[in-house]
């Protein structure tokens, strides 16, 4: 872990945007967080992309996780334009769960700054999720 | 709780052994327990996954069939262990179910009829994500119809999806919940073509609230009190109107695939089931009048032993409960009869074709636990919904374990097993255990209601994931095996479904609205509104008139959350 994030825990939003509900993806990587020393603000599915902007803003978070199973991955680009539009396009946005290739990239271009598939190694996702918080910090400092 | 098996017998069972008359068994024994020692010295312990310790080997020590009337019996015959039916699979073979749902109706109606002309004998509608939350499709983001389930909102769109089905000759498999409005409308279209409600054999195979609102929140559409009711009013009808329909399909299949383990996921069923016979007696309805139809659904993963000794456990529980616990005098309340679909998320996206084989063992399971009916996945659902090379292949998998591996020809093949005898023994144990932690806390209501039953799975969930990690258990193509990732196959992506055909679609949708009686629709949903408010009313009744009189499934749900209350999830990290 950074020198940053020894002075100040990384904050995570994990959630799930539009109609599905199923959560072990998402209560799984919530726990691998905390695990690792960070704050993670967990909200339950369903959430629609206002709920989601607001927040993140209201807790602050420095990155937000959104789980998908069943396509609703696709209004990520939608919520991507909604956190620009409100003024955080800077909170770097990652996706995990079940995305199909030609999904990926429209994501990517989106400005998802990483995609998650299945069978993904818990070092993995925690050592992504920090390098991106310790790169948007560098950005914002 | 009321004990339903008797203590443990594993040293009962070395004394009868003695009393076989097995000479020189004891040393035997003895000196295999030295080879062993001395060939496999750094032999592991093993565990399965519900947490039962293994051992290398069993023996008449373990199990030697002393109690096999107490414990067995013949199939058809209590405990009911080897199987619901005497002739089981010699008289009948379990339904090939296959969950079909994507596109509009009529691409849902196309697949399922390719699917009727490999072999299915069994229909069922997978609606998609849009219905399940109560939404009709003209109020949700256009970027999630039609990905994952089919669309429908109208009557006319369930006679669209069934256009091609003899209602009378198939079983009809409806992935519905409270307030049942899929059910509505197969049965609204059913009256239409003349079909008698009598005549309609099939499940409505999401309506065990509980288990979605612990382990998925999908169909999760009322508040809880409002799902108790509706559940207790559509066994109520069908009861009465529909003797062949099985209302409750009590799921243990959600749970296992959260995360629960095979014995959990196993209990917590049974306790759903319990919850749901004690609230149908509470209603004044005669228990042998609707038990007969309650049915069940499993998840079955690769842990093979465990997965068929978890089935007839199961089996086993069930029939003392219903008879002990619950009072019920017709043997068909015994029964415990269950759809099981393949685990998938034993599945992987890496090297996807390798999930080909890991469905077949799955399959296998499920048939030798005694399975009624079996849906097995595609090969690609780790990847997305299936393609319909992936679904074909899916039921010839089950065709190939029927007629030629000869996997039927002989009832419960495994029973007598030394291991499988012991391991069912030891699965009925750990299930009775939950079943009596679920006791303490109230019931499955109240556990539920706790999150009591929501912590449990997730701490199993994440006990399973770190193994993983760690790499003591093993995942073929995930941390061993592994093949560089451009070196992977990968499905084809599903195709989109296209714009044209999703604003056809809502103009189709607006044209029903516009079309429709604006009276009579008022008046269905002032009905289903009185019903919702007067307990000894019918709503499942109520929703079929609905149905009949055009309401769409958004206005039905919202007239149902405006006096029972919305469906909210609970969040339990």
């Amino acid at each position: 872990m950074s020198a940053a994030a020894k002075a100040r825990p990384y904050k995570v939003l994990i959630t799930k945007v539009g109609l599905d509900g199923h959560d072990r993806g998402s209560r799984l990587i919530a726990a691998w967080l905390r695990d690792a020393g960070m704050e993670v603000v967990y909200t339950g599915p369903w959430q629609s992309i206002g709920a989601v902007v607001a927040t993140a803003r209201d807790e602050d978070v420095e990155l937000i996780g959104i789980s998908s199973l069943a396509t609703d991955h696709r209004l990520v680009p939608k919520l991507m334009a909604a956190l620009a539009a409100a003024g955080l396009g800077q909170v770097p946005v990652v996706v995990g769960g079940i995305v199909p290739e030609d999904d990926e990239a429209e994501l990517r271009a989106a400005g998802v700054h990483a995609v998650y598939h299945p069978g993904i190694g818990r070092d993995e996702v925690v050592a992504g999720i920090a390098a991106a918080i310790d790169n948007a910090r560098l950005v914002s400092a | 709780m009321d004990r339903v098996m008797p203590e443990s017998e594993s040293s009962r069972s070395a004394e009868d052994c003695r009393q076989l008359c097995l000479p020189g068994f004891d040393a035997a024994e003895a000196k295999w327990r030295e080879d062993f020692a001395r060939s496999a010295p750094r032999a592991a312990a093993r565990e399965n996954r519900s947490g039962i310790a293994l051992k290398p080997l069993y023996s008449p020590a373990d199990w030697n069939g002393q109690r096999y009337l107490d414990d067995l019996g013949f199939p058809g015959q209590a405990p009911w262990t080897r199987g619901v039916h005497p002739s089981m699979y010699a008289a009948r073979s379990w339904s090939q179910r296959q969950l079909v749902g994507f596109g509009l109706p009529n691409d849902y109606r196309g697949r399922l009829k390719t699917l009727l002309d490999t072999g299915l004998t069994s229909v069922s509608i997978a609606p998609c994500n849009t219905f399940m939350r109560g939404l009709d499709a003209d109020q949700v983001e256009p970027e999630l119809l039609g990905t994952c389930g089919v669309v429908m909102n109208t009557v006319d769109d369930v006679a669209t999806c069934l256009a091609d089905v003899d209602l009378a000759a198939y079983t009809l498999n409806l992935g519905d919940n409270a307030p049942f409005t899929l059910g509505g409308y197969t049965f609204a279209v059913a009256r239409r073509r003349g079909v008698p409600w009598s005549c309609l054999a099939g499940t409505s195979n999401q309506s065990d609230y509980l288990s979605l609102f612990v382990a998925n929140h999908m169909f999760y559409r009322l508040a809880l009190p409002g799902q108790r009711r509706m559940l207790v009013d559509h066994i109520a009808f069908m009861a009465q109107h529909a003797p062949k329909w099985n209302p409750l399909s009590v799921v243990g299949q959600h749970m296992q695939q959260a995360g629960a383990t095979p014995a959990e996921a196993m209990a917590f069923t049974l306790c759903s089931a319990l919850q749901y016979a004690e609230d149908c007696r509470a209603a004044g309805l005669d228990l042998d009048a609707v038990l007969p139809r309650f049915s069940f659904f499993f998840d079955i993963s690769i842990s093979f032993f465990e997965e068929v000794a978890k089935f007839r456990a199961g089996r086993r529980i069930w029939s003392r409960l219903a008879k002990e616990r619950l009072g019920a005098k017709d043997p068909k309340s015994w029964r415990f009869r269950f759809h099981a679909q393949t685990s998938g998320s034993d599945l992987t996206q890496q090297q996807p074709l390798i999930n080909i084989a890991r469905v077949a063992v799955q399959a296998i399971a499920g048939i030798f636990g005694g399975l009624q009916s079996l849906h097995t996945d595609a090969y690609d659902e780790a990847l997305s919904s299936p393609t319909e090379e992936a679904a074909r292949i899916a039921i010839q998998t089950q065709n190939v374990l029927r007629e030629e591996a000869g996997l039927t020809d002989v009832i419960d093949p495994m029973g007598g097993s030394y291991y499988l005898e012991t391991l069912t023994n030891e699965m009925e144990e750990k299930i009775l255990a939950v079943i009596a932690k679920i006791d303490a806390a109230g019931g499955m209501y109240k556990a539920v209601e706790q999150g009591l039953v929501q912590r449990m799975i997730g701490e199993s969930a994440r006990r399973f994931q770190d193994e993983v990690e760690s790499g003591a258990r093993t995942v073929v193509g995930v941390n061993r095996y592994v093949v560089p990732r451009k070196e992977d196959r990968r499905p084809p992506p599903l195709p989109r479904l296209s714009k044209d055909a999703l604003e056809g679609h809502l103009r189709r949708l607006a044209a029903f609205k516009a079309e429709r009686s604006a009276l009579r629709v008022a008046k269905a949903l002032d009905a289903i509104a009185f019903a919702a408010e007067h307990r000894e009313a019918n709503l499942f009744e109520a929703v079929i008139e609905a149905a009949d009189a055009g309401v769409t499934h958004g206005e039905l749900c919202a007239k149902a959350r405006e006096v029972l209350g919305d469906g909210v999830p609970l969040v339990v990290v």
